[in-house]
């Protein structure tokens, strides 16, 4: 019997897709180019059928790619090679909110969006807020450890997960965490299942840390004429000692590509733009507001907008979301990046891109979390030009080994996937990235779970 | 008669390979459409989503996939409700995707039958294209519905004898209008106003003029009470939209042609629709006789000038009523898709509704998600149409108004079925009947309708 058999067998003929339309549909995600069309296509429902399908697929030795609503930026979800695709997003159902202990568990399908507003609706606040948010599903946030616009102050979605349940490669079922503040009881498990991009088991519930909303904020545009200038901004505030929630950056182009979509007013004659916020307790706010207009002025910015209300507050942010989908009106493929460094070292990274884009005649588009160190140089470009397409490869490994030799990362919220795999040992090391293979061994003898991802 | 769907000749090209390919490329798939799709939302089969349509059109134009009955089927389970273009922050053409994936579907007539072929042909090459035949039809509903005929066939359950398609079809039917347009017209010639501050013809549409005359004529009136000269081009046809939605591109074509004759745009100062599927699809004959050598120019000047009504009271500074209209509930405002994410026109209707003074307006939730009437797709998918009309029926009772407003014919129907299907009480109007009631409730001495 071929596994599709299998599947058939056990989970009916209808709820395994094979036709070429809905093999299509699955074979890529939300990165440029990457496309590979899987065997199959299954929705489970319940974690038995989770548990039933990786059992015949361990069994028959055939891959399993995870994905929730396909948004990866690295190609973690694209299928490898007679895969099958199993998608999470029925598993959606909001199982608690625990208002005595702060929680709420959830299946990995539920939106991010709606873990936000359940949050809200229960007087708390789900921090971790990716670009994707309306769409991402937390199953995939917490596969690659999504990050988003509040990371510089509360973290990433790692800082919020206490529990998982998780289906190994072999259908056992494990639990790992607890909603206790304190737990050492042995190795932590769940911090191994967080961001291993669908690479150690299948993860079928999540328990998250929640925390009180703060009582206010205030929003800010810094409008520069120079990005080195917003960079060195965003470092001064830091070495000022004020944590914003929010500092983010977009530069000219990317600034001209979101104003055409979201028609909010941006200033579209900048070189950069800066989105910052502050939140917290009133008093401490309007100090800190003060305060980074003051640094903001004083480092070159040509003015600092307030926004004033709270929708328009909301709106600079959702506006900033859309960033690298806009950047998408300016070219039929957009090549993202996610580069981190240092925040101190933030001027020169700048810089090296704006370099880097030159030298090799390219029309990059930036934008970024700029309080992480985190900056999203964006190729605007055509996958049919391939003479452009290898200036952008040799351009990109410049760019990583750019960030590498000023202390940071080649990816720091987007993952490794396909995308980032042919750079990770550079960027890491033998010793590192042999424990890594070891430890997927360990979890998954027969490599079925995502294979040929973060590494071969 | 002529036939709906020519076999596909080889020479031929395929109608998504020969767009633009920067079109179907658009797409970066990343997603963000999802969320606004009610029929993802309905299923979560990426299939059924903007993205995973588009990945489908772009593998039939890249020669991956066949232009197969799965994926036929796929691209008239789209609503073509145009949320996913209002979200898409790219900017892709959904509309002029989608609108050649239905007419690739017809030439190579892959969903072709009999009975599919000979309704398509009646309605859409026969009926629709004709403004006589559309009359005679109307006469014929008034006829079945004012000698109480109507009433007897739903009593006598008579119904079941028909066929399944067509009984299910009965509850949908509108009401006639007692006067078509033009005779509304007509009746209002001496109230042009002497000096007009703008000259603007009417679209009276085919759904519009038959069971919602009285909305033309109320748009009539409240665009004389600004101080507009309301002409109504006699020799007018059916916008096409429906052609263009459903894969007729070359009726809609024609269509398009003999209103821009009937119109002369360049004469006027703004061609008025108060139909949000007319208007959205009418934006757009630009688009749709660009390589026609003779129209390619007026149809340009066309585009430019349509209007839809609430946009256009907002653009001239409509005068706000003076009276207090006591409605005896709340009001609550459904966007017609088109209108929406078609012609991006969203605020404009509300504020028609704030400017009526005693009118309690309450914000309907998901007041931009498609009521599931989407043109003919309440015929054509009941089973989603009507699980689409039961979510919007939630919302609407949850805000506890009693009259809908709405700006198009279709979602109006849908509503009014959606009412009495869930046995609320309450009314479903246009938004301009209620400005034109307020500005009828200002002087009612010398209203000369006052009959209505």
């Amino acid at each position: 019997m071929t596994v599709i058999e299998k599947l058939q067998q056990a989970l009916g003929d209808e709820a395994v897709r094979t036709s070429p339309e809905d093999l299509s549909v699955y074979a890529f995600d939300g990165t440029a180019i990457l496309f590979q069309l899987p065997t199959c296509v299954v929705l489970p429902e319940s974690v038995d059928q989770v548990a039933t399908i990786l059992t015949i697929a361990n069994d028959m030795a055939t891959a399993v790619v995870t994905r929730g609503s396909g948004t990866g930026l690295a190609g973690g979800s694209v299928p490898s090679p007679g895969c099958i695709v199993l998608c999470l997003v029925k598993l959606n159902r909001v199982l608690e909110v625990d208002t005595a202990n702060l929680t709420m568990t959830v299946e990995p399908g539920v939106l991010t969006q709606k873990i936000a507003d359940t949050a809200t609706a229960a007087g708390l606040f789900y921090p971790p807020d990716p670009g994707s948010i309306k769409i991402s599903t937390i199953g995939g946030n917490v596969a690659n450890n999504s990050g988003g616009l509040r990371g510089l102050k509360y973290g990433v979605t790692r800082d919020y997960v206490m529990a998982l349940e998780v289906v190994l490669a072999d259908g056992r079922v494990l639990q790992t965490g607890t909603k206790c503040v304190k737990d050492v009881a042995g190795f932590s498990l769940r911090d191994l299942f967080i961001g291993s991009e669908g690479t150690l088991g299948v993860m079928t519930k999540i328990t998250l840390k929640l925390i009180p909303p703060p009582e206010t904020k205030a929003t800010m545009l810094g409008l520069f004429d120079q990005m080195t200038d917003a960079a060195r901004t965003i470092s001064a505030i830091i070495e000022a000692r004020i944590i914003p929630c929010t500092l983010e950056f977009l530069d000219r182009t990317t600034v001209a590509c979101v104003e055409e979509f979201a028609h909010i007013g941006l200033p579209t004659d900048v070189e950069a733009l800066t989105l910052m916020e502050v939140d917290g307790h009133p008093a401490q706010v309007a100090e800190a507001a003060d305060q980074i207009e003051k640094i903001a002025l004083e480092h070159g910015a040509r003015e600092v907008r307030r926004a004033s209300s709270e929708e328009e507050a909301t709106r600079l942010a959702s506006a900033r979301r859309t960033a690298f989908s806009a950047l998408a009106r300016r070219a039929p493929t957009v090549i993202l990046e996610d580069i981190t460094v240092p925040r101190s070292e933030l001027a020169k990274m700048v810089a090296a891109v704006e370099r880097i884009a030159k030298e090799h005649d390219l029309e990059v588009g930036t934008f970024g979390h700029m309080g992480d160190g985190n900056l999203h140089p964006t190729f605007l470009t055509d996958e049919r030009d391939k003479v452009e397409m290898q200036r952008v490869e040799v351009a990109m490994k410049e760019m990583f080994q750019t960030a590498i030799d000023l202390g940071g990362t080649i990816t720091g919220e987007h993952g490794v996937g396909l995308a980032k795999k042919p750079f990770l040992r550079g960027a890491l090391g033998d010793v590192p990235l042999d424990v890594m293979k070891s430890l997927k061994g360990v979890f998954d003898p027969k490599g079925i779970l995502n294979p040929g991802k973060i590494f071969d | 008669m002529t036939q709906p769907t020519q076999a596909a000749s080889p020479e031929q090209e395929n109608l998504l390979k020969g767009l633009d390919y920067s079109i179907v490329q658009q797409c970066m798939h990343c997603g963000m459409c999802l969320p606004t799709c009610p029929t993802y939302a309905e299923t979560l089969e990426e299939r059924s989503s903007p993205r995973g349509r588009i990945a489908l059109m772009r593998g039939v134009a890249d020669g991956r996939l066949e232009v197969s009955e799965d994926f036929a089927k796929e691209m008239y389970f789209c609503l073509g409700c145009l949320a996913c273009q209002t979200a898409c922050p790219a900017g892709v053409d959904y509309a002029n995707l989608f609108e050649h994936a239905r007419a690739e579907i017809e030439r190579t007539g892959v969903l072709a039958t009999p009975r599919r072929t000979r309704i398509r042909s009646i309605a859409l090459r026969w009926l629709f294209p004709s403004r006589r035949r559309l009359h005679t039809l109307g006469w014929m509903l008034r006829l079945y519905q004012w000698t109480g005929l109507q009433w007897l066939v739903r009593a006598s359950r008579v119904l079941y004898l028909l066929p399944r398609w067509l009984r299910e079809l009965e509850p949908l039917t509108p009401k006639v209008s007692r006067r078509f347009t033009a005779a509304e017209h007509g009746r209002r010639l001496a109230s042009q106003p002497t000096l007009p501050r703008h000259r603007v013809a009417l679209l009276s549409g085919c759904v519009q003029d038959l069971a919602f005359a009285d909305v033309n004529a109320d748009t009539i009136d409240v665009l004389q009470v600004n101080g507009c000269e309301v002409l109504l081009p006699a020799d007018q046809q059916c916008c096409g939209s429906l052609h263009g939605h459903n894969g007729e591109l070359e009726l809609a074509r024609e269509l398009a042609r003999v209103n821009i004759d009937a119109f002369d745009p360049a004469s006027l100062d703004a061609i008025i629709v108060n139909a949000g599927g007319c208007g959205s699809h009418m934006t757009h004959y630009d688009r749709l006789l660009a390589d026609d050598e003779q129209y390619a120019q007026r149809a340009k000047i066309w585009s430019e000038k349509v209007r839809d009504i609430h946009e256009f009271l907002v653009e001239i500074g409509m005068r706000t009523p003076t009276s207090v209209l006591d409605m005896g509930g709340a009001v609550t405002y459904h966007e017609s898709c088109h209108l929406r994410h078609g012609q991006g026109v969203s605020q404009a209707p509300r504020k028609i509704l704030a400017s009526i003074q005693g009118l309690e307006l309450v914000e309907l939730p998901e007041a931009d998600w498609c009521c599931g009437s989407a043109g003919i797709y309440n015929i054509t998918q009941p089973e989603m149409s009507m699980q689409l009309l039961d979510r919007k029926m939630g919302h609407v009772e949850g805000t506890g108004a009693t009259i809908v407003a709405t700006g198009n014919p279709g979602c109006a129907v849908q509503l009014q079925h959606g009412l009495r299907r869930k046995n609320i009480h309450g009314t479903v109007v246009h938004p301009v009947t209620l400005l034109a009631q307020a500005y009828r409730a200002e002087e009612p001495e010398t209203d000369q309708n006052e009959e209505k």
